[in-house]
């Protein structure tokens, strides 16, 4: 682990990330807009019931729209921070020194990679003090705070490593950007439209559930609608009884998410050198 | 040692390199010589583990290229023809992370730094940004990063290419310093003559093929059967003329009255040369100066990419 973390590139590219006003401004604003959002909820509630006080749904449902906004900031975020790491360097005539050092391929595609993670789950953390405003005020378990940040971390993993086999795939920057970006738009909009359309099918010309492993598959890979079922255990019995599936949808999407993860970075690793690549 | 064997790239149909053979003893300085698109950085690049040849191989102190390609690379400094910087790092920092990425232990980096920017003659630069070294401080900075790990062999693609007189004469220092210090160099440049000081031997590339090597001297004197000979003499040039129409190794006698001189190609050796001038004597001939013209490594480079085969 240590060897993992002393990678020269992950530290070089902390050290540049950091150097520069952009990422401090970036957190920033992003603190400042958190703070807005959660005051401001915490405002319109407590004056528009007259009640003066917060009760412990109202927390939950705020809690719910702060995971969901989260969320939607690792979606929208992630692509942009890993999509350009390598084709970036290639860009710049910077590849090609790095990779005749005695770095090997893993270590540089990791140091990449866990850079721009890195900044992101900072960003993360250091909203945690916002985030636990919640407490206050009841009805959210500290233990979903910990399955929710669990789940956080998987989904950056995985967007970020489908980012960095793009960015190593494609030359261009700009293209590794809209094709991780439309990866994300697949996996967080299409797949709940196939979800839909799936669930219509498995439902014609009956009106007992039926057993839906196409539901079930397009339910458990949409990064939104299993977090609805960490949030809400009652909406994860719903898609069990819809499905006749048992395996909770968390399972399906910790598979199939480690998979890809695993899939993106290993493709990463073996493309780095593609010039190295025979007859090519 | 470099080691090529059979080298052979395809792109397509098309032949960067073709059944290039070549081998650079250990110590020795090896110029690389070529038009643009030749050759070049492609065996460059096969040789820094960045291409994969079609056919053939290449070896780095015995070490292939193909098969042990992480082993030659710790063997090797690569300064490739083109190359970027990290433009927010400080000179010591960018030296500082090849360091790492060659597993050099921050201690002994921090010796070392200091070092190799004294060889670069960048110490007064050791704490500025990158982006705000000129190309020249810049091409010597990657020339120091091409060295942070000691490498036994160095591959240099154009090292001083756009560098201003200045800094090619400042490079060419350092380069001779790194000769000096018994580093096996394989170094390609458009300047020639400025390899012609530095190189023990070079090799000349054309379409993909090496169409010549050996020591610069032996190439020119490949080259040169037929030499340029002046002859500049103290009274008129007829007799001289008739002379030489008479050996049978002159021919294209040129006669230049207004300088008293006279210029023929020569097909002989230096001891028909030295024949040749002995016996002008005995015929009283009032010679001045009995020389061939120089030819330096340029005319020959432009010779031979022409097409004149030297073997």
């Amino acid at each position: 682990m240590k060897t993992l973390l002393a990678n020269p590139v992950l530290i070089k590219e902390v050290k540049l990330r950091f150097r520069s006003m952009k990422s401090f401004t970036g957190i920033l604003f992003y603190l400042m807009a958190m703070s807005i959002f959660v005051f401001g909820f915490i405002f319109l509630t407590t004056s528009l019931s007259g009640s003066g006080f917060f009760r412990p749904d109202e927390s939950f449902l705020l809690f719910s729209m702060m995971t969901y906004i989260q969320l939607g900031l690792i979606l929208f975020i992630t692509p942009g921070l890993t999509a350009g790491t390598i084709s970036t360097e290639r860009e710049k005539q910077t590849l090609n020194i790095l990779l005749t050092t005695a770095q090997t391929s893993f270590q540089i595609i990791f140091g990449k990679m866990t850079s721009s993670i890195a900044f992101l789950l900072l960003m993360i953390v250091s909203g945690l003090p916002i985030y636990s405003l919640v407490f206050l005020y009841g009805g959210v378990d500290p233990l979903q705070i910990v399955v929710i940040f669990l789940f956080y971390f998987l989904t950056l993993l995985a967007i970020g490593s489908i980012g960095v086999m793009y960015s190593t795939l494609i030359r261009k920057t700009i293209v590794s950007m809209i094709v991780t970006y439309g990866t994300m738009i697949f996996l967080a909009v299409v797949t709940a439209f196939f979800l839909l359309l799936s669930v219509q099918i498995s439902t014609l010309g009956t009106t007992a559930p039926s057993f839906s492993p196409f539901s079930y598959f397009w339910a458990s890979i949409n990064p939104a609608i299993v977090m609805l079922t960490l949030l809400q255990p009652g909406f994860a019995q719903e898609i069990q009884t819809m499905t006749v599936i048992e395996l909770p949808l968390w399972v399906g999407y910790l598979v199939f998410y480690s998979l890809l993860t695993a899939g993106a970075i290993w493709l990463s690793v073996k493309r780095l050198r593609v010039n190295m690549n025979k007859y090519k | 040692m470099i080691e090529i064997v059979g080298l052979t790239k395809k792109y397509g149909s098309f032949y960067a390199l073709q059944d290039l053979n070549l081998t650079i003893e250990e110590g020795t300085v090896f110029g690389f010589v070529g038009a643009n698109g030749a050759g070049k950085s492609t065996t460059f690049s096969i040789l820094a583990t960045l291409l994969q040849p079609t056919a053939g191989d290449a070896f780095i102190n015995g070490m292939s290229v193909t098969k042990n390609a992480h082993e030659v690379r710790k063997q090797i400094g690569y300064m490739p023809d083109f190359f970027g910087v990290y433009d927010q790092l400080k000179a010591n920092e960018y030296l500082d992370f090849y360091g790492a990425s060659y597993g050099i232990a921050p201690k002994e980096r921090e010796v070392l730094i200091p070092k190799l920017l004294e060889l670069v003659n960048l110490s007064h630069k050791r704490y500025d940004y990158v982006d705000l070294l000129s190309r020249g401080m810049k091409q010597r900075l990657c020339l120091a990063r091409a060295l942070i790990h000691d490498p036994k062999i160095l591959i240099l693609d154009e090292p001083a290419s756009g560098l201003d007189p200045r800094a090619r004469v400042e490079m060419r220092d350092i380069l001779k310093e790194l000769k000096s210090m018994g580093k096996t160099i394989l170094i390609s440049s458009h300047i020639l003559p400025e390899l012609a000081e530095m190189c023990d031997s070079i090799g000349v590339i054309d379409s993909g093929q090496l169409i010549a090597q050996g020591s610069v001297h032996e190439i020119q004197a490949h080259l040169q059967s037929e030499k340029v000979l002046k002859v500049k003499l103290a009274g008129p040039t007829q007799e001289a003329m008739a002379f030489f129409e008479n050996d049978p190794l002159v021919s294209k006698l040129i006669e230049k009255p207004e300088k008293q001189s006279i210029e023929f190609l020569y097909r002989g050796t230096e001891e028909d040369q030295i024949r040749l001038l002995r016996q002008a004597m005995e015929q009283s001939l009032q010679i001045l100066s009995f020389a061939e013209e120089e030819t330096d490594l340029e005319d020959v480079f432009m010779a031979i990419t022409k097409g004149v085969e030297v073997k």
